[in-house]
This record gives structure tokens, sequence and C-alpha cells, in this order.
């Protein structure tokens, strides 16, 4: 991650300059960091409440059945998690939300399951296998319906928008197994030591 | 009739969710209200601890994108993607699908609304956006949120993730689409 954050501003600056964009680089600075505290204290109030019903949803049981009814899965995927942890519900809790586009729930409860991760996890500040893979899962996007994307088409008058639901479908699907595969493989290559050696 | 069980279904998931937890909460005897405030209570502590992560990672793309380096990378890949037949329209679509989710579909409307785009060019592209997240964005707020900073494979994974995303599409586009 230090050398990601290293090249990312070096990169823009040495271009910027190339390009005779170094003022639009600068501005960028001040855009960019608005723009995160937007995205930040914007989630504030729907955190709120998702964390809120989550916590009614763990004092009633709730993500304790929703876990036992995936176990047979996340008893592969997630093998260095105990079984009966919170975790296992909140993930499932969070790939729902996913899959039906519900963008604000999904969010909030993705990351109270990285938090529940995060307990079983022995280095605080290093991500550990359980992490890696649900971060890997959760960055191929998967979701059965694009409203995003069906909402821009049918804005410019596409031809039947919902024919790219099929299609969109099966590139999601392949490319989450895709990311469960490698982030299963590269753990092999990629022990939590080798990177602290390397800072 | 598919089209109308998928609005249906989108409509009614997140209603349906809360519905369910509710009524089980009331069922098995918790108390809603104050166990809901107890959990609402971090929702501000979560979403401040992410500022941090959040600023270093969207500032650096922010200035990536001001600098003109995707554009370069635009030009370096034109001629090998022309050789598959993949519109150059498409390219920086590609580049920042994993990198910013406004910029990606600032650049699909801007293709989707181009009056000169053609019927496979948009599709491709609708492909393209439906299909991915915003995979750096995901690793600063999911990892932010509980104070990761040796994020390991994690990127790689989602790079690849994003990259077989990309020719997945492409392959099926050209299947269903491009005749």
């Amino acid at each position: 991650m230090n050398y990601i954050f290293y090249f990312l501003i070096v990169i823009s600056i040495v271009a910027g300059a190339i390009n005779g964009r170094l003022a639009d680089v600068v501005s960028a600075i001040l855009s960019g960091a608005q723009v995160s505290v937007k995205i930040a204290l914007s989630l504030i109030g729907i955190m709120a409440f998702w964390l809120g019903m989550m916590n009614i949803a763990k004092k009633s049981g709730l993500i304790e059945v929703i876990a036992k009814i995936i176990k047979p899965v996340t008893k592969r995927l997630f093998n260095e998690i105990p079984e009966d942890s919170p975790a296992i519900g909140d993930i499932a809790m969070s790939f729902s939300a996913n899959a039906f586009g519900l963008t604000n729930a999904a969010t909030p409860i993705g990351i109270k399951a990285m938090e529940e991760l995060q307990k079983h996890n022995v280095d605080k500040t290093t991500a550990s296998n359980a992490m890696c893979l649900f971060l890997a899962m959760n960055t191929a996007g998967f979701q059965i319906i694009p409203a995003t994307v069906i909402g821009i088409l049918v804005g410019v008058g596409y031809p039947n928008p919902t024919q790219i639901i099929a299609p969109t479908l099966f590139v999601t699907t392949l490319a989450f197994t895709f990311a469960v595969i490698v982030a299963k493989i590269l753990q092999r290559f990629w022990r939590p030591q080798m990177e602290s050696e390397a800072q | 009739m598919f089209q109308q069980i998928m609005d249906i279904i989108s409509l009614w998931a997140l209603p349906a969710i809360l519905i369910l937890i509710l009524t089980y909460g009331l069922v098995k005897k918790v108390p809603l209200y104050e166990v809901f405030t107890e959990g609402a209570k971090d929702g501000f502590k979560v979403a401040i601890n992410i500022i941090p992560y959040l600023v270093a990672i969207i500032v650096g793309i922010s200035m990536l994108r001001a600098s003109g380096v995707i554009e370069w990378i635009g030009t370096l890949l034109a001629p090998i993607l022309e050789f598959f037949k993949i519109p150059t329209d498409v390219i920086p679509l590609m580049l920042t699908r994993s990198l910013s989710g406004s910029a990606t579909i600032g650049v699909f409307s801007d293709i989707a609304g181009n009056p000169d785009s053609n019927f496979y060019t948009t599709t491709l592209a609708a492909v393209m956006v439906g299909s991915s997240e915003t995979t750096l964005y995901v690793l600063a707020v999911y990892f932010g949120a509980v104070g990761i900073s040796k994020i390991r494979y994690a990127l790689l994974a989602g790079l690849l993730a994003d990259l077989a995303g990309i020719i997945l599409a492409i392959l099926i586009c050209r299947v269903m689409f491009l005749n």
C-alpha cells in the first residue's frame, strides 16, 4: 500500500507536469479531499440505521439462522473463522444486500462483517486471509440487476435495456468466482510476514 | 414477464428485509427500539474512522485522473484493442472502472448519450459497468473502517478479478451482440 500511495501521487505530479496540467493536479487534491469527507459524512446516517437493524437481527438470533443456512458454502470459503461467529451471518447478509443492488445497505453491513472478521484477526493492522477474501468478493460487485446502468440506458432511449441483464449476470458471476479462486491461490504465496518485511 | 419480476424484486428486497428483521425480533421478544439505538450509536464512529483512508485513496485517484495518465495508457492500448475489434471508446471505462465510481458512471453516460456511439459499443460499455464495483473505493472503505493498513494481496486479487470481468464482458458481448 505504501508503494501504491507513493506512485499514485508522484506519477500524477510528474505526468501532470509533462502534460502541462500541473495546476489541475494540484486542485484535484482539494476536490478529492472534499469528496472523501462528503462520502464519509453521508455514510453516518445510513450506517447508523443499518447498524441498528443489524443489532436487532443479531440479538434476535436471525443472523445465526441465516449463517446456518449458508454454512456449507461459508465453511469452505472462510475456513479460518469459527462456524458460530456472527461474522458468517454478517457476510451472508452483506451479499444478499449486494445481490439485490441495495448499495445503501450493503456498505454498512459489509463494514459490520469486516469488524466481525477483525475480531478473529491476530495482527490488527494486517488483513487476514478471510478479510482479503471478503474484500475480493466485494470488489467483484456481484449483483442480480445493474439498476444504475439500466437507468442510464432507459434515459438515452437504448432499445430494450433489460437485455443487458443476462450478459451482465454472466460476467459478474464468473468474475466473482474468479475473485474467490484468485484470493485462495494468492493467500498461499502472500503470508502476513512477507508484507511486514517489505515495509 | 422477467422484467416485471425483476422490478418487483428490486422494489421489495429492502422493505422485505426490514419486515423480516423487525418481525423476527418482535417474536423473539427483543426490545427493538433500545437495541436499534444501541447499535446505531456506532454509525458516527465508523463513518469518521474511514475518512483518513478515503482521503488517501480518493485524493491519489483524483490527482491521477487530472494528470492525464489515463489518456496516455488509452493511447498506448488503442492499437492492441483495435486488433481485437474492441471499440476504443470503452478504453477510458476499462481504466476508470476499478478506480472511481463517479468517473465510471460519467464516462458511461457519455458513451450511452453520444449519438455517434453504435449499439455494440453502448452494450459492451453497459455490461462492463454493470458487472463491476469500484475496487479501490471498496478497499479504502472496508479496510479503513477496521484500521487495516497492510492489505497483502487484497488489491491484486480485486484487480485481477476486474481484468477477468473486462475480458469476459468483451467475449460475451461479441458472442451475443456482434454479428
